[in-house]
């Protein structure tokens, strides 16, 4: 049997794709009420789901407090009907505890710390389903319950991953991509162009990085545009409902 | 649009889980049609799409313009004619390359390569990803019918899109299947259906395509004709589930080249028995092919045979003809020892059909209009296949190409089409493309794109290829090679240091400089892997312009080259070790014997002299070293043509002549190696391409050891080292030959020499060498894997950069693969080109008789060496239509005793050679017995050459191996 073919020679990957295209992404701000901020995303058939409270005064130990800036705490968890297997998955595991610790890079380097010193912000994110992507679709709907608490944002931060089929790079890979080569995540804050966070898993040469990371990078841009309209549409509704 | 696949599909442990895929629908794929405004504009993709006005072959089917649209088993059975320049404007659905893909490699890279072609106007519709013709797979249909369905849903949608062009001729889409159901299926919804047969038939101007239809029956019509012959193949599914519980194995089938009703089965895994499993007899070898995957079910141990010494030949011109069959399998089973019976078994099922077109003749059948003609290829391990043709008076004593396309239950033979014809058979072009073709080497000219890719004439070394590279044009630099030789990859040079040391350089032309990682002129050069050459010609891996010009370290002119710089002392210790890119300038390039004069000679005493001297002097030590390693001396018998040269006819022939200066070369060119091996080993650990000689399995010793035994001699087999001292040893002085005869018998024991990627394995030693390590670095110009290597060492020297392909060990790995192959089939052409030219030579020079000597006894024949020629040839002793001497074998010895004369191995006999022309196809060497005489036998002893002239002896109908 010959491996799946990535990309047809017509241009096409397997899902009907093209290299460049993301999957289709559905979004929607403030779907909790009693959390400051709350997101739910889609991004093909994964879905996340993120909370966030605060900024808020420090829990538990108090010695953590930082002086000059607030704690970004993040938890990252996957239902246990999240696969096609269900698996319980206790709080100890060390992909979700890297995962939590990537976010909290993330948003350390996205979110305005500086002005609530000696407090903390909550993010927790769960994955409902998982197809590929969970980092990405976590940042997503992190940056969108950041948004929808208030908390002042250097910029959006957008995730999206990116591979390669042969020479050519593709943008927001699905599972069956996934299933060999190099994988690139980047995320990335648009309107700067910063780089909160690059993770190239597997050995990739150095003269597709660059193609990798600019068809990642497109792909961060488009996303920003998907996510500034949901925060638009969202803002419309509330101050519709408001200036009633 | 966004629809899901979901299927369930079962996990490596055994668990089912449920796989849930996104599928996008697009309304943005064309349709292909040029005359299209409907669809967005054809992307830049392969080939040209379909015409505006079809412009294929007249029809007296569908007269009007229309598109093709053939379905899946029609496109992997028809391929052949689907080729054809005359087909054009064919719709190629994804549904169905997908399935090509799934099923048939080489048929999947073909429809590719038409679709690519810009000529055919094939298109490849993505229908599974259009929104109007994706179609869900039902409740309880199968995917095979939901595919159908999907193609004909795609051709209706196609005949509506196409009605909607404004245009004043209406374009019809024709829909090709050879499926009876689906044909049926097809006109009931209103669309145009034919089966291959009809449309090709309906062309108009072509008749001659006829013959190249696959003819693949219907399942019904079979029952008709004849009992059926074979059991039934089990069905893949079961198969697989038998591998898994391991009541069947899987393996490669390999036919046996002496005998049509044997063949082993190379049993695929690690498992230590049952590694090679014998299959005897027309129903056991149920219909498999040489190289097919087969999987086999084990005999039971009191059916286990041992392999036959039997030489048997499908002779039967009568087809169908079981009844004979079965008594020739009676000759197999003669009673043999109990330790001599190896695991039997019998194919029970194909797991991958390996099918190739091959080359071949027709044997025209004998009655006269007979359309049913029975094709034998050239290749004596493929069965004979049956093809019908109309143009068989044309085809006869002709080289043609024929395919496979089925084999039924119920027929002796295969069932195939013609596909080409290469001319007239006995002809040197003809001939010599048959062997290109049989062993699978690449011979076309260079395309226009690889030689694009060629650096512009005239050419000069700039300032920019100066960056890196030394200037050593100073330096004393001369080549010696075979005479004639254009190609000159390696030169040396030899000078003494200040400080009383030696300094030893071994050039190497810089092809890397040329061949780009990527390019066309790359892509080509890794294709063909090697320069491959035959008698007459050389079939050139890159370009002329490289490699008997630019590349060619010729003397007095400046080349770039990839120097190794040893500093040694005069007991060839290596000091130092230097590489680096440079520029030389050759001052001699000398000949073997050329060389060995000057080195001789008491008057010259130049430069060149003088660093020969010390090169020679150098080498001999380095030789001495690696014997007492525990290198081996090999022999083999290697002959040299001396060419008519103006008809390029063969008018002598000699045995290579060994000369010191060869191994001074070769000296100087193993001590690169191994320092280049370890030098890129130690930069790259993960991806150098090294290559490495396995020790042999010690069974594989065994016809040597009791071959030496039979002359009193002992040969120790427990490491090379032993191997080779026992070899020094075996001398008799009674018996000079007997040393050269010993090494001969020895190189038939050993391994093939691999190409690996060390990232991938862990045993790197070179058992023919005695060296830990080593690889190719001296013949770039010839061999691909030299180019790679020459890369990776310009890496770790810091001339050069890395590029994708070269840091990635799967690659690497898949590059050997290919490369180990095509020197493998190099080599075999290179053979068989040998032993054409030695029956062209036999042909002029009419019956000879010379001095041989045994190499192998079998059972009813025994293969001799004729030092003077280095030829080999088999002598049987029995013969059609003639009493069968009578026969004793003696596998303990080995021996053969013939009515009263014993035959051992080794012994020195006269033999009467001739050239057998009975059988165009297979013309042979044919040799007979003179001494010792046999009873019976009727070849005069003291035949004189000259009366024997070409024409009377042929005629006697006998078939016999070369």
């Amino acid at each position: 049997m010959a491996a799946p073919e990535l990309l047809s020679d017509e241009g096409y990957r397997a899902d009907g794709r093209r290299p460049a295209e993301l999957r289709k992404v559905r979004a929607r701000m403030g779907v909790f009420a009693q959390a400051d901020g709350s997101a739910y995303i889609e991004q093909g058939n994964t879905k996340a789901l993120a909370v966030v409270y605060g900024p808020h005064e420090m829990r538990g130990s108090r010695s953590k407090a930082l002086p000059d800036r607030a704690l970004v705490n993040c938890q990252y968890s996957m239902a246990t009907f999240s696969t096609g297997e269900r698996r319980r998955r206790p709080h100890g595991d060390r992909q979700a505890g890297e995962l939590a610790l990537h976010l909290k890079q993330t948003f350390e380097a996205a979110i305005l710390t500086h002005l609530y010193p000696r407090s903390q912000i909550d993010i927790y994110v769960q994955i409902l389903q998982a197809d590929g992507g969970n980092y990405c679709a976590c940042v997503n709907a992190a940056t969108l319950a950041v948004m929808d608490a208030g908390i002042p944002m250097r910029d959006y931060v957008c995730a999206c991953s990116a591979g390669l089929a042969e020479d050519t790079p593709l943008a927001d890979r699905s599972p069956e991509e996934a299933a060999g080569g190099p994988r690139l995540v980047l995320a990335l804050l648009p309107a700067s162009g910063q780089i909160a966070l690059l993770q190239l898993s597997a050995r990739l040469h150095q003269e597709r990085l660059e193609a990798a990371l600019e068809a990642a990078g497109q792909a961060c841009r488009a996303l920003h545009a998907v996510l500034d309209r949901v925060v638009r549409d969202r803002l419309r509704e509330v101050t519709a409902l408001l200036g009633d | 649009m966004l629809t899901s696949r979901m299927f369930l599909k079962r996990t490596r442990a055994g668990a089912v889980v449920k796989v849930v895929r996104e599928h996008y629908l697009r309304d943005d794929i064309p349709c292909g049609a040029a005359a299209c405004r409907l669809c967005p504009p054809r992307p830049a993709g392969p080939g040209l799409g379909l015409q505006a006005q079809p412009s294929g072959a007249a029809s007296s089917l569908c007269p009007g313009p229309h598109y093709l649209l053939p379905d899946t088993n029609l496109l992997l059975h028809q391929i052949d004619i689907l080729e054809d320049p005359v087909i054009k404007n064919v719709i190629v659905l994804q549904t169905v390359l997908q399935e090509v893909r799934n099923r048939s490699a080489p048929v999947y890279k073909r429809i590719r390569d038409v679709i690519a072609n810009p000529e055919k106007h094939f298109y490849s519709f993505t229908n599974e990803h259009h929104r109007e013709t994706y179609i869900q797979q039902e409740q309880g249909e199968t995917s095979n019918d939901r595919n159908d369905r999907a193609i004909r849903v795609a051709v209706k949608w196609y005949n509506e899109h196409l009605k909607e062009i404004e245009d004043e001729e209406k374009i019809q889409v024709i829909f090709l299947t050879n499926d009876r159901t689906n044909k049926e299926k097809a006109l009931e919804e209103g669309i145009t259906a034919y089966t291959c047969e009809e449309y090709i038939k309906s062309l108009i101007a072509n008749p001659d395509l006829v013959d190249r239809l696959a003819c693949v029956s219907d399942e019904g019509k079979e029952i008709e004709s004849g009992k059926i012959i074979f059991p039934e193949h089990i069905p893949l599914s079961k198969l697989q589930q038998g591998i898994k519980s391991g009541i069947y194995l899987q393996g490669t089938y390999r036919a046996s080249r002496d005998n049509y009703l044997e063949a082993t089965v190379w049993v695929h895994g690690d498992a230590e028995e049952n590694k090679e499993i014998i299959i005897q007899g027309l129903k056991h070898l149920n219909r498999a092919v040489h190289e097919d995957i087969v999987a086999v079910e084990l005999l039971a141990k009191d059916e286990w045979v041992a392999p036959s010494s039997v030489v048997l030949q499908d002779e039967g011109q009568n087809e169908d003809d079981i009844a004979n069959e079965e008594e020739k399998e009676n000759i197999l089973k003669t009673s043999v020892n109990k330790d001599m019976l190896r695991p039997t078994g019998k194919v029970v099922g194909i797991i991958k059909r390996n099918w190739r077109p091959f080359c071949g003749m027709l044997s025209k059948s004998q009655i006269k209009e007979a359309r049913r003609h029975l094709f034998t290829p050239a290749d004596r391990r493929i069965p004979r296949i049956r093809i019908e043709t109309r143009q068989a008076d044309t085809l006869e004593g002709q080289r043609i190409i024929v395919a496979i396309d089925g084999w039924p239950r119920n027929s002796r033979y295969p069932n195939g089409h013609f596909v080409k014809n290469l001319g007239t058979a006995g002809d040197k072009e003809t001939e010599t493309e048959v062997l290109l073709l049989e062993h699978d080497v690449p011979h076309q000219p260079f395309s226009q794109g690889v030689l694009s890719f060629l650096p512009k004439m005239p050419w000069s070394i700039t300032e920019q290829d100066m960056k890196y590279r030394e200037d050593l044009r100073n330096l004393c630099v001369c080549s010696v090679d075979p005479p004639g030789c254009t190609d000159i990859d390696d030169a040396l040079h030899c000078r003494e240091l200040e400080n009383g040391n030696i300094e030893v350089g071994v050039h190497i032309a810089d092809v890397s400089h040329f061949i780009r990682p990527g390019n066309a002129l790359d892509e080509e050069s890794a294709k063909r892997g090697t320069t491959v050459y035959l008698c007459e010609k050389r079939i050139d891996m890159v370009p002329e312009l490289l490699s008997s010009n630019l590349c060619s370290l010729r003397s007095n002119v400046d080349r770039l080259a990839f120097s190794c710089i040893w500093e040694m002392n005069h007991k060839a210790e290596i000091l130092k070790t230097r590489f680096t890119k440079s520029i030389i300038n050759s001052k001699a390039s000398l000949t073997y014997a050329e060389a060995q004069m000057r080195i001789d000679s008491a008057t010259m005493n130049d430069d060149i002299t003088t660093s020969l001297r010390r090169l020679n002097k150098l080498a001999k030590i380095l030789k001495k070293k690696r014997i007492d390693n525990g290198a081996l001396t090999l022999s083999s018998p290697e002959v040299r043509f001396h060419m008519d040269s103006e008809t390029h006819d063969p008018i002598d022939l000699q045995t290579k002549e060994l000369k010191e200066t060869n191994s001074m070369v070769e000296e100087f060119m193993l001590l690169a190696n191994v320092s280049v091996a370890q030098k890129i080993y130690d930069e790259f650990p993960e991806f150098a391409l090294l290559r490495k000689h396995p020790a042999p399995p010690p069974s594989n010793y065994d016809i040597l050891v009791k071959a030496a035994k039979s002359k009193n001699l002992e040969v120790k087999t427990d490491s090379a080292k032993a191997l080779a001292e026992s070899l020094d040893k075996a001398e008799s002085p009674a018996f000079p030959y007997l040393n050269t005869l010993l090494r001969i018998l020895t190189t038939r024991c050993m391994m093939q020499a691999v190409y690996f990627c060390s990232g991938m394995d862990n045993d790197f030693h070179h058992y023919g060498l005695a060296s830990p390590i080593y690889t190719h670095f001296t013949s770039p110009i010839r061999r691909y894997a030299d180019i790679i290597v020459h890369r990776l060492l310009a890496v770790a020297v810091g001339a050069d950069s890395t590029y994708p392909e070269l840091t990635d060990k799967h690659k690497l790995a898949d590059m050997c693969k290919n490369l180990n192959y095509r020197h493998k089939m190099a080599q075999y052409a290179q053979r068989a080109s040998v032993a054409f030219h030695t029956q062209l030579f036999f042909k002029s020079k009419g019956v000879v008789n010379e001095d041989a000597y045994i190499l192998f006894v079998r059972k009813n024949a025994v293969v001799v060496l004729i030092p003077k020629y280095g030829l080999e040839g088999t002598v049987f002793f029995e013969e059609k239509g003639k009493p069968t001497p009578k026969l004793d074998y003696n596998n303990e010895v080995p021996s053969l005793t013939v009515e009263d004369t014993t035959l051992h191995v080794f012994d020195k006999v006269k033999v009467n050679i001739m050239l057998d022309a009975s059988n165009i196809q297979h013309q042979k060497i044919r040799m007979v017995l003179v001494e010792p005489k046999i009873l019976g036998s009727d070849v005069p002893a003291n035949l004189p050459t000259e009366i024997s002239s070409k024409n009377e002896p042929e005629k006697k109908k006998k078939k016999l191996q070369k």
